[in-house]
C-alpha cells in the first residue's frame, strides 16, 4: 500500500547510514522500526571521493557491501509496508548505476520471496538537449564557474542532472515501494515523504539535512543512524542506537559539515534558511529544532554534474632514506623534473606541455606544498611521481623513462651513485583514464520532474 | 602559557578540534571548534582572523573567502573556492581533509585571553 496522501500530524524517516553499503547493526534497524517510520532513506553516493566514479560509471561501493544493507533495508521495508527510497545510486548516479543496484534489489527480492514494486528514477543527461538549454539561456553558471560553453557539454563521458523531492514523490504516489534513483540531492530522499505528506518546507528539509549523513549529527557518528519525526512545527531528531546522543551541540553542528554557507542551502525548488532554528535538548539523547525557514525559488532550478577524461595517468614510487638527499630534498626533486623532462624529450620526442608530471614528496610537503607551516627536514621521504598523457602507453613510457633516476640520481655534488628503494616491482602502475568534475551549472526548468524519467519493474496502479 | 611547549601558542591550541573538507567539488571548507566563549572570542577577533589573512596562509582570493562566525556553537568556520580542482594532477587531498593545518598552525598574538586546551602530545 503507498501511504496514504491525506494531511497528517506527523511524519518518521528512518535514516539507517551516510551510504549505502557503509554498513549499520541490524539491530539499529529494528529500533527504527519501533519508531513507526514512514520511509526508509539512505543515500547511495556523493562526489566526495572525486570524478572518477561519474566519468567511468562505477561504483564506490562493493556489490557485496550493498547487497548485504540493502537486504536488510528491503525486508525491513516490506515488514513495515513502508517506502525504501535509495538516492544517487552507484556512487554517482548514473543510469548504469540505477540499473546495477536494481539487479541487486531484484536478486534480493527473488531470493527473499518478496514482491515489492520498484521504480528506477533515471537521471542522466543528453549533451545535444543541454546544448538547446544552453542556447535558450536557461544554463547559468555556480560560484566559481564562468559561463558554460558548448564544447565541454560534448567533452563529458556522463553527465547527471540532481533531482529534488518531486520525482520520489511521484514515484510513491504511483505505487513504487522501493525507489532507486540517480544523482539526487542528499536531502531529497528524506524530505520526499514529509513533503508528499503536508509537512512545511522548513522542517522538513532542514530534518533532511540533519539525517543526511546518518549518524554524523551525534555524539558518536561510528554508532549507526539516526531518526527524524517531522511535524507542522519543528522536528525531532534521535539516534537508531540506544547507547547513543544528540545533543543541541551536535545537531546544530552538522550544517556545518560539507557546506560552503552553513545557515543557507539550495534545494531546486528553493533554499533552506536555518538562520533563526533553536536546538533544544528534550532529554540526554533527543533534540527537537523549530525555527527553520525553506523559501521557494522563483525559478526551479536542476543543477549539473559532469565529468570528462583529461589523459591516462601512470603513478611510480619510491623512498629515500639517505640523510644527505632528504637534506636537500626540494633540490633533488627539482633535479628530478628538469632530466626526466629532458630525457622524455631525447627517448620519446615529447616537449613537457604534451604531457603532465607531478613529483609529490610524501613525509617533506606532499599534502599542502608551499603552504606547509612546517619546514622541518624529513626522515624519510616518499616520492610519487604522477604522470598524466594522452595515452595510457605514453604515460607508462614517460615514468618508464624516470625510473632509472628514481632509482639512482645523485645530487651533482655526491660523490657516490645512490640506489633508492622502490616499493613495488614493477614500479610503475597504470591507473587508466583520469577525470575531472567540470560543470557547476544549473539548469531552468518548468518541471521539477521533466529531466528524470522512471521507469517501473511491473504495471503499477495510480494512487 | 602551555606548560607542553615552547613555541608561541597557535589557534589549534585553542580549539577542541579544527578541521577542513570538500564542500562539493569546487569548495573546501573549514572549521575551528573553540574549547569556550574566550576562546572563540579570539579566533572571531576580525582583526586576527579575516579574509585577508586566509588569502595569504592558503594563497587564494580574498575576495573570494568567505567567514562565518558562530558564537552558539564557538565556531568560526571559513569556505574559499578549491585553489586545485578536485582529483586534477596537482591535487594531492581529494578530500580536502588535511588542509586545516595551515590555519591551526596559525600564531595567535599574546597576550591571549584564554587557556589553550591541554594536549597528551
Amino acid at each position: 500500500m503507498p501511504p496514504s496522501t491525506e494531511a497528517v500530524a506527523r511524519v518518521g524517516v528512518l535514516a539507517p547510514s551516510g551510504m549505502l553499503g557503509a554498513g549499520f547493526d541490524p539491530e539499529t534497524i529494528e529500533r527504527g522500526l519501533a519508531l513507526d517510520p514512514d520511509v526508509i532513506a539512505i543515500d547511495g553516493g556523493s562526489t566526495d571521493s572525486g570524478p572518477h566514479y561519474l566519468g567511468a560509471a562505477v561504483a564506490k561501493t562493493t556489490a557485496a557491501a550493498v547487497r548485504r544493507d540493502l537486504r536488510i533495508l528491503i525486508k525491513a521495508a516490506a515488514t513495515a509496508d513502508i517506502p525504501l527510497i535509495v538516492g544517487s545510486c552507484g556512487t554517482s548516479g548514473t543510469d548504469s548505476g540505477v540499473d546495477w543496484v536494481a539487479g541487486i534489489a531484484e536478486q534480493i527480492m527473488a531470493e527473499e520471496g518478496l514482491d515489492l514494486k520498484i521504480a528506477r528514477i533515471y537521471s542522466e543527461q543528453e549533451a545535444a538537449f543541454l546544448k538547446e538549454e544552453l542556447d535558450a539561456g536557461r544554463v547559468h553558471p555556480l560560484a566559481p564557474h564562468g559561463p558554460l560553453q558548448p564544447e565541454t557539454l560534448e567533452s563529458c563521458t556522463h553527465i547527471v542532472g540532481m533531482m529534488g523531492h518531486e520525482p520520489f514523490v511521484e514515484a510513491i504516489r504511483a505505487g513504487a515501494q522501493v525507489i532507486l534513483a540517480g544523482r539526487a540531492t542528499d536531502t531529497a530522499l528524506a524530505a520526499a515523504v514529509p513533503m508528499m505528506l503536508g509537512m512545511p518546507g522548513g522542517p522538513a528539509w532542514h530534518a533532511a539535512k540533519v539525517v543526511e549523513c546518518g549518524g554524523q549529527c551525534t555524539t558518536d557518528p561510528r554508532a549507526g543512524g539516526v531518526f527524524a519525526t517531522i511535524d507542522h512545527n519543528g522536528f525531532v531528531i534521535e539516534p537508531l542506537a540506544a547507547a547513543n546522543a544528540c545533543t543541541p551541540l551536535s545537531v546544530a553542528a552538522h550544517m556545518l559539515y560539507e557546506t560552503a554557507n552553513p545557515y543557507r542551502m539550495r534545494e531546486p525548488a528553493g533554499t533552506l534558511d536555518v538562520s533563526d532554528a533553536t536546538y533544544t535538548a528534550l532529554d540526554e539523547r533527543r533534540v527537537r529544532v523549530e525555527g527553520s525557514r525553506f523559501e521557494p525559488a522563483e525559478q526551479h532550478t536542476i543543477k549539473l554534474e559532469g565529468a570528462q577524461v583529461t589523459g591516462y595517468e601512470t603513478v611510480s614510487f619510491t623512498g629515500i632514506r639517505d640523510p644527505y638527499i632528504t637534506a636537500n630534498i626540494d633540490r633533488w626533486a627539482a633535479l628530478l623534473r628538469l632530466i626526466v623532462t629532458d630525457r622524455v624529450g631525447q627517448t620519446l620526442g615529447l616537449t613537457d606541455d604534451e604531457y603532465g608530471l607531478d613529483i609529490r614528496l610524501y613525509g617533506h610537503n606532499a599534502i599542502l606544498e608551499d603552504i606547509d607551516p612546517d619546514s622541518t627536514p624529513p626522515r624519510e621521504v616518499g616520492v610519487m611521481l604522477v604522470v598524466n598523457a594522452p595515452s595510457q602507453a605514453t604515460a607508462t613510457a614517460i615514468a618508464k623513462v624516470a625510473n632509472p633516476l628514481m632509482l639512482h640520481l645523485p645530487l651533482p655534488e655526491m660523490e657516490y651513485l645512490p640506489s633508492f628503494a622502490f616499493a613495488t616491482s614493477p614500479a610503475e602502475t597504470p591507473r587508466g583514464a583520469a577525470y575531472e568534475f567540470v560543470l557547476n551549472h544549473v539548469v531552468d526548468v518548468d518541471s521539477a520532474t521533466s529531466m528524470f524519467r522512471t521507469e517501473y519493474s511491473r504495471e503499477v496502479s495510480r494512487a | 602559557m602551555p606548560e607542553h611547549s615552547n613555541h608561541p601558542p597557535t589557534l589549534g591550541d585553542y580549539a577542541i578540534e579544527v578541521r577542513s573538507k570538500n564542500a562539493g567539488p569546487f569548495w573546501v571548507t573549514m572549521e575551528t571548534f573553540m574549547k569556550d566563549s574566550a576562546a572563540y572570542a579570539i579566533a572571531a577577533d576580525e582583526s586576527f582572523l579575516n579574509e585577508a589573512v586566509v588569502a595569504d596562509l592558503y594563497r587564494v582570493d580574498a575576495a573570494q573567502v568567505q567567514i562565518f562566525r558562530i558564537p552558539a556553537l564557538n565556531v568560526v568556520k571559513i569556505s574559499f573556492p578549491r585553489p586545485v580542482t578536485q582529483a586534477s594532477l596537482r591535487d594531492r587531498d581529494i578530500h580536502a581533509g588535511q588542509h586545516h593545518v595551515p590555519l591551526a598552525a596559525l600564531r595567535v598574538p599574546e597576550p591571549a585571553t584564554a587557556e589553550p586546551v591541554e594536549r597528551d602530545n
